[in-house]
């Protein structure tokens, strides 16, 4: 019987198979943070269970905490009672924990594939809707609620109907100046944002074999933005070579073992989808986004479109009209971190853009690393330097300007370019308007003060020392 | 055990709107609570103060069991919240076209009703709702939703509904299977699973 690559690691995790129930599903791993793990604690707690095996469990502290320098000073008094329990159940349940003051904290989705946690043929659950970006490494990684937490820390399972598989298979080479954000973002305006509900994608094509695996992940990462439970790449030799001497990876004769035994995680030829979608990627442009959710995107030099019943409410918030286009329009704040786009490829991206150069006068840029390990390697390679002297912030890390639950807002009214996944209304502070992009894209725009994917004229040039 | 529920029977609010994501249902910034409780009065805050006319801002409204909504309801993030601030307001069920998946299994562990039916059927409905006072009775044992004098049939998973109307949890079914599970977890070291745990940080 010929499999896809979902089947294979679907079969392999299932304990329990009966008709008319959801399967009983085995999870290798979870990823823990703040926000949506402490009503799960008190679930258990409250029905007198215990985690079954706490080392399946790894936690980090992200979404609330402020970047700034002296971050340990947590003003938000909410916020701070949601980092003290963390803490707290952490050590009652004897469970990992990436603490502010950790080598390993940062972003939940940076942090596990740093320490080599991600690995091929895993189920690896988090309570966060982003953790399809470990798919990357060909795991079953899927975002789940509160409750399905509980049920793994008391249980070890879920229960969860097998999902629909969707092939995604990307034809041609990716243009110079676009990157797996503009890959993601491009399919997921044209199947839209509920566009593969319902199912786990595979994303396949030569284009795909060619990414690096920080750009794996950035394209993975975003698979919830057209309603995809999950989406993963099988493994190859880039993805070993990514996990190997990583403190969670197998020693020894155990690395043999797991690589032949990783090299089986692809799907058969002429296998079965539920779904194909095919995409040419050989003209593709620097993807923008107009609207309101990822849907509503185009190609750089393209213009708004006329559609759907919602683009009118859309437009009324982004305070823009159709067959306007996005090049050229002036932005407030530039944005770089996140799980998408946060980890030091994307950094060094930026930084090669802003080298020499000045961002302008009117545009506040933050640039947020992943992680502490992110962090640590920026300024062993001497870019926060380059971005300082560019006029941008170098913050400390965190999920920062994604989401708008810490300090880093973007102020009601203001025009943000960003290099994160989600522009919803409101998604970076409120009344704040998001246009989601590449790391470059955002990097040029800084320059520029308007949107934009490649060197403007207007911008200020450094003077030659 | 769970509230055991067989039979929903109330008001619909109409809110035929697609792609509700869970940004709108409850921002990010009410998040950093630690408890189950308290999101109701910020639910869909943002709507609710762009529109004085909004749904939930209508006196009539106030005590509605049902939303009426349109497709690929609650997209986004997993933040269960967003299941548990719709139920303080008072709903009991949520008519679609689509749910988001994460949504779904969100609102199934906490006994919140998600009902698919065609678009079509939606706004007919919908615009009932906004036209007069439009009561529905939903029988999860029959699957059946009367509404006046026609009744239609909606497709409910068949453990999702024995758990609801029998009032049982879908962890006690899970804790039930936990030898099956713990020699799956077992087998599965070092021929399918190769971490190497004492990596964790110290």
């Amino acid at each position: 019987m010929k499999q896809n690559i979902v089947e294979k690691i679907w079969q392999q995790h299932v304990v329990q198979h009966e008709s008319g129930f959801p399967d009983v599903l085995r999870i290798d791993f979870a990823l823990l943070h703040e926000v949506t793990s402490a009503q799960a604690f008190a679930m258990i707690e409250e029905q007198g269970l215990s985690i079954q095996n706490p080392k399946q469990f790894l936690a980090t502290i992200d979404h609330s905490i402020p970047t700034r320098q002296n971050r340990h000073e947590i003003y938000d008094q909410t916020a701070k009672q949601q980092i003290e329990l963390l803490r707290n159940n952490c050590q009652k349940h004897g469970i990992t924990l990436c603490d502010l003051d950790s080598q390993h904290q940062g972003i939940v989705h940076v942090v596990g594939p740093e320490l080599g946690i991600t690995q091929p043929g895993m189920t690896l659950v988090c309570g966060d809707s982003h953790t399809a970006t470990h798919g990357a490494f060909g795991t079953l990684a899927f975002g789940i609620g509160t409750s399905t937490l509980a049920h793994v820390f008391a249980a070890g399972a879920i229960l969860m109907k097998r999902p629909k598989v969707m092939r995604v298979h990307f034809t041609g080479q990716l243009p110079a100046n676009c990157y797996a954000k503009d890959m993601i973002m491009y399919l997921i305006a044209q199947i839209g944002i509920g566009g593969a509900t319902g199912h786990v994608i595979e994303y396949t094509g030569e284009a795909i074999q060619v990414l690096s695996m920080e750009q794996r992940m950035t394209l993975c990462n975003m698979s919830i933005e057209c309603g995809a439970i999950a989406g993963l790449i099988a493994p190859d030799q880039t993805t070993f070579d990514y996990i190997k001497n990583r403190p969670y990876a197998p020693k020894g004769a155990q690395w043999q073992t797991a690589t032949d035994f990783w090299k089986s995680l692809h799907s058969d030829v002429a296998c079965d989808y539920d779904q194909t979608v095919e995409l040419d990627i050989s003209l593709l442009q620097p993807q923008v986004s107009w609207g309101t959710n990822p849907e509503q995107t185009i190609g750089i030099n393209q213009v708004i479109p006329t559609g759907k019943i919602n683009f009118n409410e859309s437009l009324d918030y982004v305070k823009l009209t159709t067959a306007q286009p996005l090049a050229g329009l002036p932005v407030d704040w530039a944005f770089v971190g996140s799980c998408t786009n946060g980890r030091i490829e994307d950094l060094r991206v930026v930084a090669q853009i802003l080298d020499g150069h000045q961002i302008a006068e009117h545009v506040t840029m933050y640039i947020v690393p992943g992680s502490e390990q992110v962090m640590q390697q920026a300024q062993a390679e001497g870019l926060d330097q380059i971005f300082t002297t560019a006029g941008a912030e170098f913050r400390m890390p965190g999920c920062s300007m994604c989401l708008g639950m810490n300090d880093d807002k973007v102020p009601a009214g203001s025009r943000c370019i960003s290099s994160t996944n989600r522009n919803f209304i409101g998604r970076q502070g409120t009344g704040s308007i998001t246009h989601l992009a590449s790391p470059a894209t955002v990097a040029y725009s800084a320059l520029a003060g308007f949107i934009t994917s490649e060197y403007q004229n207007t911008y200020t040039q450094k003077e030659a020392s | 055990m769970n509230k055991q529920i067989t039979t929903i029977q109330g008001l619909c609010a109409p809110m035929m709107m697609d792609d509700i994501d869970t940004d709108i249902i409850i921002p990010a910034q009410h998040l950093t609570q630690t408890s189950k409780s308290g999101y109701g009065q910020h639910a869909f805050a943002r709507l609710k103060q762009a529109d004085p006319d909004f749904v939930l801002n209508q006196n009539k409204y106030q005590k509605a069991k049902v939303l009426i909504t349109g497709d690929n309801f609650g997209c986004g993030s997993s933040r269960e919240h967003a299941v548990w601030a719709i139920q303080e307001l008072g709903f009991q069920a949520i008519i679609a076209p689509s749910f988001a998946d994460i949504f779904s299994n969100n609102a199934r562990k906490n006994g919140l009703v998600l009902i698919e039916q065609p678009v079509t059927l939606c706004q007919q409905w919908a615009q009932q709702a906004k036209d007069h006072e439009f009561q529905i009775t939903i029988d999860l044992v029959t699957a059946k939703i009367q509404a006046g004098n026609e009744a239609y049939l909606f497709d409910i998973n068949p453990f999702f509904q024995h758990c609801l109307t029998h009032g049982h949890s879908e962890l006690d079914y899970l804790l039930s299977q936990q030898v099956a599970i713990t020699r799956h977890q077992q087998a599965a070291i070092n021929q399918q699973l190769f971490i190497d745990f004492t990596g964790a940080p110290q």
